[in-house]
């Protein structure tokens, strides 16, 4: 009956303040359900809270499962004149803006781990000399604002490609410096617009768009794009994200 | 005076595929309506906000998963009652004929105070207002599938004037569906014999006789 996610515990320790009130405030809630669904669960007990919780889950896992099949790897999202771009872009993560971390370009490594044939981690001086490209997508977050911007990096597949990772694994994995993580499915991996982004604007990525590299991805939602990447992993076992494992939809594709 | 006579004492007035359609409908539209209001919380298009303590969900994720749950029971349930009715005759029968002519005296007898009703036959603005609500609430899928996929269905997205342009289609489709229902509640309330009939199929037996 009262029962706390497995989950939840060890997380709460590493969390920045805001981030275990957002998680207190789901607990709360999966306890006691608003008042619009008390309204909708007439007749049924508390307990029953559970049993809707996990059809809702198992809904969610179908919901990935059905954005994988309608997922066209070869669509590419729409692109817009620069003129386009939103200024100033809006900053989003799970902590605020004045706890965006710094990292020192210098000693930066990007880790590489999992189904990777060539795991030796890359400085940013290596990072930089990959060939790139430009996009101007639209950045689609899941709270429903969207923002126009300007990303430049190296397609993903290249790199996927160039570091040997088996390209017939199910899953990518990031983890990043702010203790951010998630993970996206290879298909999204090795789309051409699926970039390791070194630049926002023309203009080194700035902290608070994730220096000194982000995954962007016009083709999912904003929060699976992960900032201040420190290591990326290939695998076939389901990896999860910060945000995914509280609930948010794992595929969460545009 | 009206000219159409009321159905027969125990007549089918509704057929069963209608009424299990509506009220299932009426689940799935209550949960979309009410986790939708909780996604428009994180992010208004407008300055206001609905109060939270009136929408599902909990929280943002909370909401997100009842809303793409509850899509599957609409759209299905939805696309039921739209093929029933538009096979079986139903929506030729029960919405049509309809004219402006009628229509429109039929709201001169609203102001008047007048509400046409004959169970089983459903009056002008009846006819009008339910084909306003589903074409409303066609445009509401579309329009969600547009905010839900702007890169895989960029195409329909951009009838609805791109991403930007479907949020404000799929709130302004739910705000007349929420307004609809009002109203349509409003007029069970005022004219109540027509509940029963909704579950039963059957128009009751005039006094009890
Ligand atoms: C608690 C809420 C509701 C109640 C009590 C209710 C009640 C009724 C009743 C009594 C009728 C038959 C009217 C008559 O015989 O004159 C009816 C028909 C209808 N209602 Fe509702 N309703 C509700 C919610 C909704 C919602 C949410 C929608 C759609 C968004 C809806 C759409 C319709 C339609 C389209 C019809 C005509 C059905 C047909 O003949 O094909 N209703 N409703």
């Amino acid at each position: 009956m009262k029962k706390t996610p497995p989950r939840l515990a060890p997380v709460l320790e590493s969390l920045p303040t805001k981030q275990i009130q957002l998680l207190e405030r789901r607990l709360f809630l999966k306890h006691s359900l608003s008042l619009g669904a008390l309204a909708l669960l007439t007749g049924c007990d508390v307990t029953d809270a559970d049993a809707v919780q996990k059809v809702l889950w198992a809904m969610s896992k179908w919901n990935d499962r059905v954005q994988a099949l309608l997922f066209n790897p070869s669509k590419l999202a729409p692109t817009y004149p620069e003129s386009a771009i939103a200024k100033p872009f809006p900053f989003n993560a799970y902590y605020g803006e004045d706890e965006v971390i710094e990292v020192d370009p210098g000693g930066y490594k990007l880790a590489l781990s999992g189904l990777i044939r060539d795991k030796k981690p890359w400085t940013l001086t290596e990072l930089y000399a990959l060939p790139q490209v430009s996009q101007v997508t639209r950045h689609v977050c899941v709270e429903g604002w969207s923002a126009i911007g300007k990303w430049t990096g190296v397609p993903f597949r290249h790199f996927l490609e160039r570091v040997g990772a088996d390209l017939s694994a199910k899953y990518v994995g990031f983890n990043c410096l702010d203790g951010y993580y998630t993970s996206i499915d290879m298909a999204t991996a090795l789309h051409p617009q699926t970039q390791l982004t070194f630049q926002f604007a023309d203009r080194t990525l700035p902290a608070k768009y994730g220096f000194p590299m982000k995954l962007r991805m016009p083709t999912k939602l904003g929060f699976k794009n992960p900032k201040h990447i420190a290591e990326i992993f290939v695998t076939n076992q389901f990896p999860g994200g910060y945000w995914e494992d509280q609930g948010y939809n794992w595929f969460s594709g545009s | 005076m009206d000219s159409i006579p009321a159905a027969p004492p125990n007549a089918t007035i509704h057929p069963l595929v209608v009424r299990i359609c509506h009220w299932i409908n009426v689940v799935a539209i209550s949960i979309m309506v009410l986790s939708g209001w909780r996604i428009y919380d994180a992010s208004p298009l407008f300055p206001f906000r609905f109060p939270p303590d009136l929408t599902l969900g909990g929280w943002l994720a909370g909401a997100l998963q009842w809303h793409f749950a509850a899509m599957w029971l609409l759209v299905a349930n939805g696309l039921a009652y739209v093929l029933y009715g538009v096979f079986s005759g139903h929506y030729r029968r029960s919405f049509f004929p309809l004219t402006w002519g009628a229509i429109l005296h039929e709201f001169a007898n609203l102001l008047h105070g007048r509400i046409s009703h004959r169970l089983g036959v459903y009056n002008p603005l009846q006819k009008s207002a339910y084909l306003v609500v589903i074409l409303l609430g066609i445009a509401l899928v579309l329009s969600g599938l547009s905010i839900w996929k702007p890169v895989q269905l960029q195409e329909l997205a951009a009838l609805m004037g791109g991403y930007e342009g479907a949020r404000r289609v799929h709130f302004f489709a739910m705000a007349g569906v929420v307004g609809f229902v009002v109203v349509h509640v409003v007029m069970v309330m005022l004219v109540p014999r027509t509940l029963v009939p909704m579950f039963t199929g059957h128009a009751p037996r005039e006094g009890g006789k």
